[in-house]
């Protein structure tokens, strides 16, 4: 374990800046937006140094920390504020900082008609410096520090626009979506002080092997509806396609590449509890095949192109975390898929930003079409994270994609086969969803007016990004899985035991032909379903249309679900106070022989009554004590 | 026969406990001999100076430490030290919120809705014996947790008990509702009291003696269960226990909370459970040490049921007074778990946790006086909804407060929870840390709910304003808010204190 001295300044550096431009307001309007760029390049240039600094060492030292200060320190009760840049967390500083910048700098572009720019960059700062303190907490205390402020940035994100009561809401959503899973944060974290003492990752990783299974089982399944929460993952998925309402480039970095995948990132970082609890380990592959599935099926009915790209977000994420629930082999392929979908995912929003851009602001499908001819460095970008995200070989997806689909089949049995299955049909989905979104939009006729529309290639600011992301998606699923270097980098971390996956069902090129297959075939479908594509969204659809088109009955099912027993539940309870635990107070004192006259009269009677109960625990209390003693 | 001594008292130790007596005595004076016009403004000053002065000197002596500083009654040490300065510090930001005069009735003794009212609010009069009577209840918290002999602890339960039943009748608006409150305080205190007497009685049948450090020496020195020494600790557990508020004892909470005018609530709530658990903390650690065996399991029963008991009630609220009231049997609930904790760093987090919920405690209510329409404080929390769109500050101050008594990170409560639960965690007490925790999220669910209410529902058409706060009422409540951050993100500023302070000398 290497100390530091200077990895504060990762988080301080953009907070500072971000703290910078709210202070300084409008005086800091004309340069605000480079001020906030620079900075998120230099942490981006910081990070990078960190890394080869880091590969440079081996073994053991290859993990840095830093001790901040003393947080808390209560007898035997130690939480120091300090950070943690291990293997793991270096990925994800990596991917906050280079696709953080790429955004930044398109943003420029993208808000420069916006008066409230300033705000936005100081925004976008803010969540870079929150995000950064979530993944290099060394506890799970600072890490749910991180973990609020991530969640404060994506809602004063998701309302920037918050003029139009449709966006505020969508805010809101959001917010109280992730409190729910915060909630399962806050327990974890009580279950894992109660159980072990300590908070931090170390100290849990060492205490979990002796730990009760039920302790286990019930710390996992909190974790699990943290990261529910912030992933969106089944059954708190909801709030991700409302939060579209946000800036474009806020859905590429905040809802595609970085914030979203904070759940995986807690699941992979708690990788000890998972590995000793199988029922936490089986829950968190059921959440993740649900989503997978749901997602995928969402992305089918979608005209918005933000939200078409937020069902497919939610979906890939569900591979995720499928991924992390099969065991110490399958973090390793998470992260992978985790990065190169950070790449495409947040190339293909950029894109999504481009058209709109082009198309004043339209975002149904409908009214694109035929827009390769005008936007055409936007259309071949987005094109390669089409590639990608179908796993078109040698596209990234292909790789981290098909790695999640073969460990799926090898966790063995009847298990194996429904998961390598479900996972095989999301993918044959997923090639159906995108290219049904890549035929609406770039080919076949236009279907909007040439009078009113006049799209155009955007500027360079922003084709840029576009064009490095492109390139990602291109190169990176080669260089994570050439000569496993992904799975050895990680291994310290998440697979210090070294163990392997489970007994190989089928040979990987199996798979690959396998997956190949339901992607052709998903493609073949799709291109010959949409040959032509209706203005308005069709009226007769099948009933199974219908239910995808809205979300699957999420928001149904939470009123149904959640918000009516609670007020229910609120109701019930207020009743039962008044009727029951009154009516035994009123009870016991007529039992007790008070005359009921004297009860009925509140002022005389509720004092008598009070009186009466204290004696009946003062009767108990002595009882309790002679028979301690006896 | 014994000769009588002349009692040796060391003035500079008692300086604290005497000077805010004094200016309750001074308080007394002008009341008699000042013209109305002058009184409220010189009795704030009074009240405030006195604590400040008593504040000064208790800072001067804080490294003292001594058994004899009034014979053998009261104890100075570094716990109590700490105790009397808390108190001091919260009595202060609650004297704040007093000196709005507002909230108290013109004339206490006219019958309510009487002409005589009618008349005395019309000549603008106002009860200003407030003061005093505040200071009264300070001087006797202050005595509470230092006294080591059960005489003098009752002296001081009664001293700050009798001006506490006064004040909570006093309230300006819905008189009725507040003597009421008042008369119930005042008999069920008594009836408790009464408890505390006999249980002091059957202590001194068991070890012949008053004092607990004597008490320490019989009870360690015979081991036999003695059912004299069962009862006293029995009794003497049901004084104590009414005063914090711990269920099956807690009945009166709720009704005295709401009754009583929201500042006399708040400082009520926030000061006599400093003084009272200063009090406990001490008769269990100190005195009844040795005899854990027989109370420990029966208290940790208790804080059990205090915790769930007042979780599971405060969800069916729908006034925020009484909300608050059974999120503080909660509280004494959590702080019940620091005392049969029983070990150093259980007296610390105690001393911590009071801190932290005093200083969100008081804040709570200040905001709930601010909260009104043309007919006093609305407390009905239906008519909260929405206030986060109209006075957002406010809003967000009272939701902090709650996410503190919650024990939400980045907040003081949080770090108070943690102490607490992992000083019973040491203790080997694993099952009141489940209980603890499995309380804290009902707990939790509470507040969340208000706070919900208060942002992200639709506000209706029946206007309740926030009334722009008095100076006094503005700084008190950014000193709540301020600590509460500060507790929360640096908490180690008063860690470090409790660790020090946290001992008592035996």
């Amino acid at each position: 374990m290497t100390t530091s001295t200077h990895l504060v300044y990762l988080i301080a550096l953009p907070l500072v800046s971000a703290a910078l431009l709210l202070i300084l307001g409008r005086l800091a309007d004309k340069w605000g937006h480079l001020l906030a760029t620079l900075v998120s390049a230099s942490t981006f240039a910081f990070a990078a140094s960190e890394f080869f600094a880091m590969r440079s060492r081996s073994g053991a030292a290859r993990a840095t920390t830093q001790k901040l200060f003393d947080w808390i320190s209560v007898g035997t009760f130690k939480v120091d504020a300090a950070l943690l840049l291990d293997q793991l967390s270096i990925c994800f500083v990596l991917l906050i900082t280079g696709v953080g910048t790429l955004i930044h700098i398109y943003s420029i572009a993208y808000m420069s008609h916006d008066r409230d720019r300033r705000r936005f960059f100081a925004y976008l700062n803010l969540f870079i410096a929150a995000m950064l303190l979530l993944v290099l907490g060394n506890s799970y205390l600072n890490l749910y520090v991180g973990w609020e402020g991530v969640g404060l940035a994506s809602y004063l994100l998701i309302g920037f626009w918050n003029q139009k009561p449709a966006y505020a809401t969508a805010a809101k959503k959001a917010f109280v979506a992730n409190r729910v899973g915060d909630v399962g944060l806050s327990l974890a974290i009580m279950i894992a002080f109660a159980q072990f003492g300590t908070v931090s990752f170390a100290g849990v990783a060492a205490g979990a092997p002796h730990a009760s299974s039920a302790a286990l089982a019930a710390m996992g399944a909190m974790l699990l509806l943290a990261a529910a929460g912030k992933s969106a993952q089944f059954p708190l998925q909801s709030w991700l396609g409302d939060a579209m309402a946000g800036p474009t480039p806020v859905s590429a970095l905040i809802h595609a590449a970085t914030m979203v995948t904070a759940g995986v990132y807690l699941i992979t970082r708690s990788n000890f509890i998972f590995d000793a609890s199988s029922t936490a380990r089986l829950l968190v592959v059921i959440v993740g095949t649900i989503t997978l599935l749901f997602g995928a099926i969402i992305g089918t009915a979608k005209d918005d192109i933000k939200k078409a790209l937020a069902a497919s977000t939610m979906s890939q994420i569900g591979y995720m975390i499928l991924a992390t629930g099969l065991g110490p082999i399958g973090y390793a392929f998470a992260i992978m898929h985790l990065l190169t979908h950070g790449f495409f995912k947040a190339g293909m929003f950029l894109g999504a930003g481009s058209v709109m851009h082009g198309m004043n602001d339209e975002v149904n499908m409908r009214r694109f079409g035929g827009l390769n001819r005008f936007l055409p460095i936007t259309a071949i970008t987005f094109g390669f994270g089409y590639l990608a995200i179908i796993g078109v070989p040698p596209f990234a997806g292909f790789y981290s994609k098909d790695k999640i689909i073969e460990t799926a089949f090898n966790a063995g049995g009847t298990k194996g086969y429904i998961l390598g299955i479900c996972a095989l049909l999301g993918a044959g989905l997923t090639a159906f969803y995108m290219t049904r979104l890549i035929v609406m939009t770039f080919w076949g006729t236009p279907r909007w007016s040439r009078d009113e529309q006049h799209p155009h290639e955007s500027p360079a600011l922003m084709w840029v990004p576009m064009a490095i992301l492109a390139v990602g998606s291109v190169a990176s699923g080669f260089l994570f899985t050439s000569g496993n270097s992904m799975v050895h980098w990680l291994a310290p971390v998440v697979n210090p035991s070294g163990a392997e996956g489970g007994a190989e069902l089928m040979k990987p090129i199996v798979v690959s032909l396998l997956a190949l297959g339901v992607v052709v075939i998903g493609v073949a479908y799709a291109i010959f379903k949409y040959r032509t594509v209706p203005v308005e969204a069709p009226e007769k659809v099948t009933v199974f249309t219908r239910i995808a088109r809205r979300d699957l009955m999420q928001d149904a099912f939470n009123e149904a679900v959640l918000m009516r027993p609670g007020q229910k539940l609120t109701t019930g309870l207020v009743w039962a106070d008044y009727s029951f635990v009154d009516g035994l107070v009123r009870a016991v004192g007529f039992t007790l022989g008070t005359s009921s006259q004297a009860v009925r009269k509140i002022q005389n009677g509720y004092a008598r009554t009070y009186a009466l109960v204290m004696l009946v625990g003062v009767l108990a209390l002595v009882a309790t004590i002679w028979m301690v003693t006896l | 026969m014994s000769t009588l001594a002349t009692p040796i008292l060391n003035y500079a130790l008692l300086a604290p406990i005497l000077i805010v007596l004094g200016g309750a005595l001074l308080g007394v004076v002008v009341e008699a001999f000042v013209g109305k016009v002058y009184r409220a403004p010189i009795q704030l000053a009074i009240a405030l100076a006195s604590v400040v002065i008593a504040f000064i000197q208790l800072w001067r002596i804080r490294g003292e430490s001594s058994t004899s500083a009034a014979i053998a009654s009261v104890s100075i040490d570094g716990a109590g030290i700490f105790m009397q300065g808390t108190i001091l510090v919260l009595a202060f930001i609650g004297l704040l919120f007093i000196a709005d005069t507002d909230n108290f009735t013109a004339q206490a003794s006219a019958i309510p809705g009487s002409a005589e009212e009618g008349a005395s609010i019309a000549a603008g009069r106002q009860q200003t014996e407030i003061f005093p009577l505040t200071l009264f209840a300070i001087s006797g918290m202050m005595l509470f947790p230092i006294a080591t002999d059960l005489i003098t602890l009752f002296v001081a339960l009664e001293v700050l008990s009798l001006p506490l039943y006064l004040m909570a009748g006093l309230s300006r608006r819905r008189r009725l509702l507040s003597q009421e409150a008042a008369l119930k305080y005042f008999l069920l205190g008594a009836f408790s009291s009464a408890f505390f007497l006999m249980g002091a009685a059957f202590l001194y049948g068991y070890s012949g003696s008053l004092n607990l450090n004597d008490i320490a020496t019989a009870v360690s020195g015979s081991g036999d269960n003695s059912i004299f020494l069962l009862i006293g600790i029995a009794f003497l557990s049901v004084g104590l226990l009414f005063k914090v508020g711990a269920a099956p004892f807690h009945q009166w909470t709720p009704d005295v909370y709401q009754g009583a005018p929201t500042p006399i609530t708040g400082f009520m709530a926030a000061c006599t459970k400093v003084a009272a658990f200063g009090a406990t903390l001490r008769i269990f650690y100190v005195g009844l040490d040795a005899a854990q065996w027989s109370w420990r399991p029966v208290i940790t029963g208790i804080a059990m049921l205090t915790m769930i008991g007042g979780a599971i009630a405060a969800m069916a609220q729908r006034d925020i007074k009484r909300t608050l009231a059974y999120s503080s049997i909660t509280h004494a609930g959590f702080l019940l778990v620091g005392v049969v904790a029983l070990n150093k760093s259980g007296l610390s987090a105690s001393l911590f946790y009071l801190v932290a919920y005093g200083f969100a405690t008081l804040g709570a209510f200040g905001i709930i006086t601010l909260v009104r329409d043309s007919a006093g404080e609305v407390t009905d929390l239906n008519r909260w909804v929405g206030l986060g769109k109209r006075s957002p500050v406010v809003a967000t101050a009272f939701s902090f407060f709650l996410l503190s008594f919650g024990g939400v990170p980045l907040t003081a409560g949080f770090i108070g929870k943690f102490s607490i639960f992992s000083a019973a965690y040491e203790s080997g007490n694993i099952a009141i840390v489940v209980v603890g925790v499995l309380a804290s999220a009902i707990a939790l669910f509470f507040y969340l709910r208000v706070v919900l209410m208060l942002f992200f529902a639709e506000p209706k058409d029946d206007v309740v304003s926030v009334v722009i706060p008095s100076f006094f009422t503005r700084i008190a409540i950014t000193i709540c808010f301020a600590m509460t951050v500060v507790l929360g993100v640096y908490p180690s500023l008063v860690l470090n204190m409790t660790e020090t302070f946290g001992t008592f000398l035996r």
